[in-house]
């Protein structure tokens, strides 16, 4: 068995496509890990300012209407988050197939001003991260029914991660309206 | 008279008593140190208040914090995950010379996954099948292993897999729950050609070469042909006592990073279908496909090609070529309502100087009670080059977990 599969030509192209792949990826970036520290996207949204953490208690009418974008339990007690004026941070958490995907959100004056994947941990879908696709909820906000007011493209084979995103994106606009236009924070 | 008699009296009792009331010098200040005293004591109650409502929050925000941990913690933390998929169909089929029909429901798949999370970088998955419901001795269905694998990270930059994973071919291949394709059945041309689902036991290394530039490249468990089988989809062994003289090995580059956008090509290499026995018959298999989503409408396009080593024919005239695509557009009306048209065509015999393709056109729509749950109908219309077709619909539901 051995001695036909080291003569055969094919195999010997695959071991060098193999070979020079496994090189060449060695030098780039993956799909699962950190890839920014909460602290560090807090200090990079707001820098120069930096805000002290706030909290938002999930009660009530919160906690229904959170649960109602998510479209199921929300988890916690509270949401901390920071604010500027009228500049909000959040970062949440959403499971996309198994693994909860880290997500951090900026909203300037009820629009999303950035979008960034801190942690992926699926194994399949990572295309989430990329600045292109991300770039795509900048300058979204929520419609009537607290849906984002954009549709957007999606990743084939990773529905799951672009529907957490899709969720988080909207939750996070829902938060900051509740935290900059009823003054329902605590700090 | 008696009214001055009465005002004298009180008025010699209020100096009585506002002379008994005014106190001595030293009288104040027992007084004054008296009241002091009162004011630290209250002072240091207060300060002991303070110091209780203190401790009262830290001992709050604890439970809180508590409280979150344990209801927070399944969620990234819990290793075993469980999840799944089914899907029913009826079928409505008749021939066009009304030879034959087809009038059936059948069960299709009811499909577990379950994985594992060994550490942050290790992990298992699995997927068993029951197809057709039954599976036993003269029943009409199975039940299958076609996923269980290591998974590992290797580095930053890549991962390994080794056990029993699907091919990275084709669209349907690796993504194959039923609510998130368009059509009751899966397509005729990644059943027939690549043959979806098609899954073989190897080690595997997938990787990034460029944000949205990936690779996979495997070797594997290789197609067998018996005796008169000349179609890949006859080469299955499902890792069943599968014979492995001959391994195979499978190549893919997948483009994602622009939203919306999945273009790849795969590569396979069979290099001895026959596994020893009899003449060897080699076999190359290139798939290429784009995916499109732009807003409401979506665009699936997938071309597939094997070519056999000439020694085929001799089973089956023209079976060196096998080839197939499919272009698919669709449009989601709503959220949940879409539709969608498919045109496809396919040739096991594609070699052969005879025209023996066969060409199907569907047309259909699916409607998502949930994002995870979908509900199908369709109309199919299928050509064969030889004379006779076939036509009916198609209905389904499915879900998945």
């Amino acid at each position: 068995m051995f001695d036909k599969l080291f003569n055969s030509y094919f195999c010997k192209v695959i071991f060098t496509g193999l070979l020079a792949t496994t090189l060449l990826a060695s030098t780039q970036l993956n799909a699962k890990g950190v890839y920014q520290s909460g602290p560090d996207f807090v200090s990079e949204a707001f820098a120069p300012h930096q805000p002290q953490p706030k909290v938002l208690w999930l009660t009530g009418p919160v906690r229904q209407q959170a649960e109602k974008i998510l479209g199921h339990k929300a988890q916690g007690l509270r949401v901390r988050y920071h604010q500027y004026g009228d500049k909000t941070a959040w970062i949440l958490n959403e499971i996309g197939k198994e693994m909860p995907i880290t997500i951090g959100v900026v909203i300037d004056q009820h629009r999303i001003s950035s979008v960034k994947i801190l942690a992926y941990r699926e194994s399949r879908g990572g295309e989430v991260r990329y600045p292109a696709y991300v770039a795509q909820y900048r300058g979204a906000s929520l419609n009537d029914k607290h849906k984002l007011d954009r549709s957007i493209d999606g990743i084939t084979g990773a529905t799951l991660s672009v529907w957490a995103v899709n969720k988080v994106a909207a939750l996070a606009l829902y938060y900051h309206s509740q935290v900059t236009d009823q003054s329902e924070s605590t700090n | 008279m008696k009214k001055q008699l009465l005002a004298t009296f009180i008025g010699l009792n209020l100096t009585a008593a506002a002379q008994a009331a005014a106190p001595t010098a030293e009288e104040m200040w027992s007084i004054i140190q008296q009241q002091q005293k009162e004011i630290s004591e209250l002072k240091s109650q207060l300060e002991k208040n303070d110091s209780r409502l203190t401790e009262t929050e830290i001992m709050a925000e604890a439970t809180i914090s508590a409280v979150e941990e344990i209801s927070l913690a399944p969620a990234a933390s819990n290793k075993t995950h469980m999840g799944g998929y089914g899907e029913v169909h009826y079928n409505n089929l008749e021939a066009d010379d009304g030879s034959s029909s087809k009038d059936e429901v059948d069960f299709h798949r009811f499909v577990f996954f379950t994985s594992y999370q060994y550490s942050d970088s290790i992990r298992f998955f699995s997927e068993l099948e029951v197809e057709h419901s039954i599976a036993g001795d003269g029943q009409v269905g199975e039940v299958e292993l076609e996923q269980a694998y290591i998974e590992w990270d290797l580095e930053n930059n890549k991962s390994a897999k080794a056990g029993l994973f699907l091919m990275p071919v084709g669209i349907l291949n690796e993504t194959h729950e039923p609510d998130t394709f368009y059509g009751t059945e899966r397509n005729a041309v990644e059943k027939n050609i690549i043959p979806a689902t098609w899954w073989e036991a190897g080690a595997a290394l997938s990787g990034e070469l460029s944000p949205g530039l990936k690779y996979d490249v495997a070797a594997h468990s290789p197609l067998f042909l018996d005796n008169g089988e000349y179609k890949p989809r006859d080469g299955r062994q499902k890792v069943g006592k599968a014979k492995a003289d001959d391994p195979a090995f499978t190549g893919r580059l997948k483009y994602t990073a622009i939203p919306g956008l999945e273009l790849a090509a795969s590569v396979q290499v069979q290099t001895d279908m026959r596994q020893g026995e009899g003449d060897k018959i080699g076999g190359t298999l290139f798939e290429t496909h784009l995916a499109w989503q732009q807003d409401d409408f979506q665009l699936r396009a997938l071309y597939a090609a094997w070519d056999f080593d000439d020694a085929i024919n001799s089973i089956k005239a023209g079976a060196d070529e096998q080839t197939g695509f499919y272009i698919e557009p669709s449009y989601k009306i709503t959220d949940k309502l879409g539709v969608f048209a498919r045109l496809s065509e396919y040739d096991n015999t594609a070699g052969s100087a005879a025209d023996t393709a066969v060409e199907q056109f569907d047309i259909g729509l699916n409607y998502w009670l949930h994002p995870n749950v979908v509900f199908k109908i369709d109309y199919q219309n299928q050509n064969k080059s030889s004379g006779n077709g076939s036509d009916g619909i198609n209905i389904g539901v499915g879900f998945s977990y």
